[in-house]
């Protein structure tokens, strides 16, 4: 038999029949939902006089839109999309974890939370993250509202094969650098966009050597270099993180059987050294305009093209920079800690660590949204609440992904500038004009006691 | 859905752009498809009071009739909100040449009539020059043959046969799906883990 790699051996599983054309119906184990991207799905359903085919295998959270300081959406337009989504799941008797819900939160930290992810299992969601599952060996991978109809509809998906890629990132890393700045640096590295129409696979010994919430965040950002797909091995800590959770009874799987052979080959392969990496933090307004904290930004004279210039000039002028100014030392007027890329206990832990006996800087609002009500409740329990209100965050009772992408009221001003643990740094992305600067939690952390952007490095020196 | 499109063209291009910036999230709190025009692109159109860009170029009068972009690498990449697409279709947008798309974006766009079509950067290149310029920014596209004639030349363009038969034959997927239920069936009596998880309520 001739070698596969992990994707081919995920989309070979769940393949239903091939497709006039070369595409292949593949078969969609888990589904989620969320109130913004499903309602025209269960509207399109309705108008066509069909019913879901398996409800059992669906899941629907609110998180987009509510509030995070009280429970309710912040406007009648976004209570509108939540109670459509709390009708839509009770006409068609599909699981709802609404406001309120102990199992609530943002769709990518509640489904591996609930033991909903499995190695081996094909997952959809109306949301581009859904990348994030490949960190447990499974093929998650975002849809849009028409497809979501299709696979409420069918349980299947009209699916074209993509290019593989393997990204391989090895050796130690120096302290300080984490999952996050792993990622930046292959976004960096490859590009935006640089794996669209690719399944990125991440593997070597910096990868295996992140705990899962480090592989969720790898998995989730890869969206942002374009991968439709991204994919870890499973292995002994895969299948660990799958036990003891409120659905692990539903899965059975083997762990040996979610890995690329060892002679599969890929279309691309990229190697960056673990060595290289330091804590970066993006400048612009596309992921991959990222540098490491301790660099200045660009200058015209180093674009290549026309083109390139012209882009930099808009990037440093919607993020009111200049060529050449040095990334440290930019003062901000927010921080957030939140999103599906980190929010979850790990990074709450680490962002503590940091802000655990200090203060942040007078005038700068920072926030803390916990991904899900039941890592708020755990994080309440180890007390990590105290230390972030302590220093001046806003502990937040209810989860979401709040100001991620700003569709609630938690949103930062034209011109205010976002220390931000998030994935995107678009125009526009967390309020008309705001700036963000992605970064590490532990470095938001940071930048939030010192008023301006920071070396994580220099605080846990201090402290050590 | 015609196999030929023909109008003027635009050119748009800013490399990167990420839904979020095609359909800004104020725009997104609805259950509907509708009335989504006004608020593709809002924030390159108009002004925060509500005036007109006129560094726009489908602000232009030249181009404000324009119904295909020639954009940067890279363009429809970020979030999945099937919205973007919605709202160019709704602005009048039938077709859009680029060098690569964001994948969800790629796939939302075929469901809706909206073509994307995938050229070389020195092609794209040429027709930005073209869409950029009155006396050659009427562009014809070929959907069958994979044909853009612009400026009296013809170039080649990308596109897959699921795109382009979704494009020329406008058929609803979900229910040419439904016609293979019995092999979905046999999937799932084959597949006894495909179908053990029952999400608790
Ligand atoms: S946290 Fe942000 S990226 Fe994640 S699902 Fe929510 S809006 Fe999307």
């Amino acid at each position: 038999m001739t070698a596969r790699t992990l994707y081919d051996k995920l989309v070979d599983a769940h393949k239903v029949c091939d497709l006039p054309g070369g595409d292949l119906l593949v078969y969609v184990d888990f589904h989620i939902m969320n109130e913004y991207t499903s309602p025209q799905a269960f509207s399109g359903l309705e108008a066509k006089g069909l019913k879901v085919w398996r409800p059992g295998a669906h899941l629907s959270v609110v998180d987009h839109v509510n509030g995070t300081r009280r429970r309710e959406g912040p406007d009648e337009a976004s209570k509108l999309l939540i109670s459509n989504l709390t009708k839509n799941c009770d006409k068609h008797d599909i699981a709802l974890y609404g406001l309120g819900d102990p199992r609530q939160g943002i769709e990518h930290v509640v489904v591996p939370e609930q033991g909903l992810v499995a190695p081996g299992m094909l997952i959809a969601c109306g949301d581009s993250h859904t990348t994030t599952y490949g960190a447990y060996g499974a093929l998650g991978f975002g849809i849009g509202t028409s497809e979501v109809e299709h696979v409420l509809a069918s349980q299947t998906l009209r699916y074209q094969r993509l290019k593989s890629m393997r990204v391989i990132v090895d050796g130690g890393t120096a302290p300080g650098v984490t999952a996050k700045d792993i990622i930046m640096q292959v976004i960096k590295t490859v590009g935006a966009g640089a794996a669209n129409g690719y399944a990125v696979e991440f593997a070597g010994s910096t990868i295996t050597a992140q705990d899962m919430a480090g592989r969720m965040t790898i998995c989730n950002m890869a969206v942002e270099l374009g991968a439709r797909a991204a994919l870890i091995a499973a292995d002994a800590l895969t299948e660990a993180a799958c036990r003891n959770k409120a659905h692990s009874g539903s899965h059975r799987f083997s762990v040996s059987d979610w890995t690329s052979d060892a002679d599969a080959s890929f279309d691309r392969e990229v190697v960056i050294n673990g060595a290289d990496i330091s804590p970066l933090v993006s400048w612009g307004t596309s992921p991959d305009q990222t540098l490491p904290i301790g660099s200045n930004l660009p200058s015209e004279v180093d674009m290549a093209t026309p083109a390139a210039k012209q882009a930099l000039t808009r990037s440093l002028g919607y993020m009111g920079l200049h060529e050449g100014q040095p990334l440290k030392g930019l003062q901000i007027d927010m921080a957030f800690i939140g999103s599906c890329t980190n929010s979850r206990i790990e990074d709450l832990r680490a962002a503590a660590k940091i802000l655990a006996g200090r203060k942040i800087a007078d005038g700068v609002t920072a926030l803390i949204v916990p991904g899900s009500t039941a890592t708020r409740i755990r994080a309440e329990a180890e007390g990590l609440d105290k230390i972030f209100s302590t220093a001046g965050f806003e502990w937040r009772p209810e989860s979401g992904c709040s100001m991620c992408l700003a569709m609630n009221d938690d949103v930062a001003m034209d011109g205010e500038r976002v220390a931000s643990s998030t994935n995107r740094n678009f125009e526009g992305r967390q309020g008309r004009g705001a700036r963000t600067h992605l970064m590490s939690p532990a470095m938001v952390a940071a930048a939030a006691i010192a008023g301006h952007i920071t070396d994580v490095r220099d605080f846990a020196e201090k402290e050590g | 859905m015609a196999t030929i499109i023909s109008g003027k063209a635009a050119a748009f291009a800013q490399p990167n752009v990420d839904t979020d910036v095609i359909m800004p999230k104020r725009f997104l709190k609805t259950i509907t498809r509708e009335g989504l025009a006004d608020g593709t692109f809002a924030d390159l159109r108009f002004t925060e009071s509500g005036e007109k860009r006129p560094e726009f170029v489908l602000n232009s009068a030249d181009w404000r009739d324009a119904s295909i972009l020639v954009v940067g690498d890279n363009f429809g990449c970020g979030s999945s909100r099937e919205h973007a697409v919605w709202g160019l279709r709704q602005l009048g947008v039938d077709a859009i040449i680029g060098t690569d798309f964001g994948g969800i974006f790629y796939d939302n766009a075929r469901k809706n009539g909206l073509a994307l079509l995938i050229v070389s950067k020195a092609v794209r290149n040429k027709l930005l020059a073209f869409a950029g310029d009155l006396e050659t920014l009427q562009f014809n596209i070929d959907i069958a043959a994979k044909t853009i004639k612009a400026a009296t030349q013809i170039f080649e363009f990308e596109m897959g046969q699921t795109c382009q038969t979704a494009l020329i034959e406008g058929k609803d997927e979900t229910f040419d799906t439904l016609k293979l239920a019995h092999k979905i069936r046999a999937f799932e009596s084959a597949n006894p883990n495909a179908t053990r998880l029952i999400v608790n309520k």
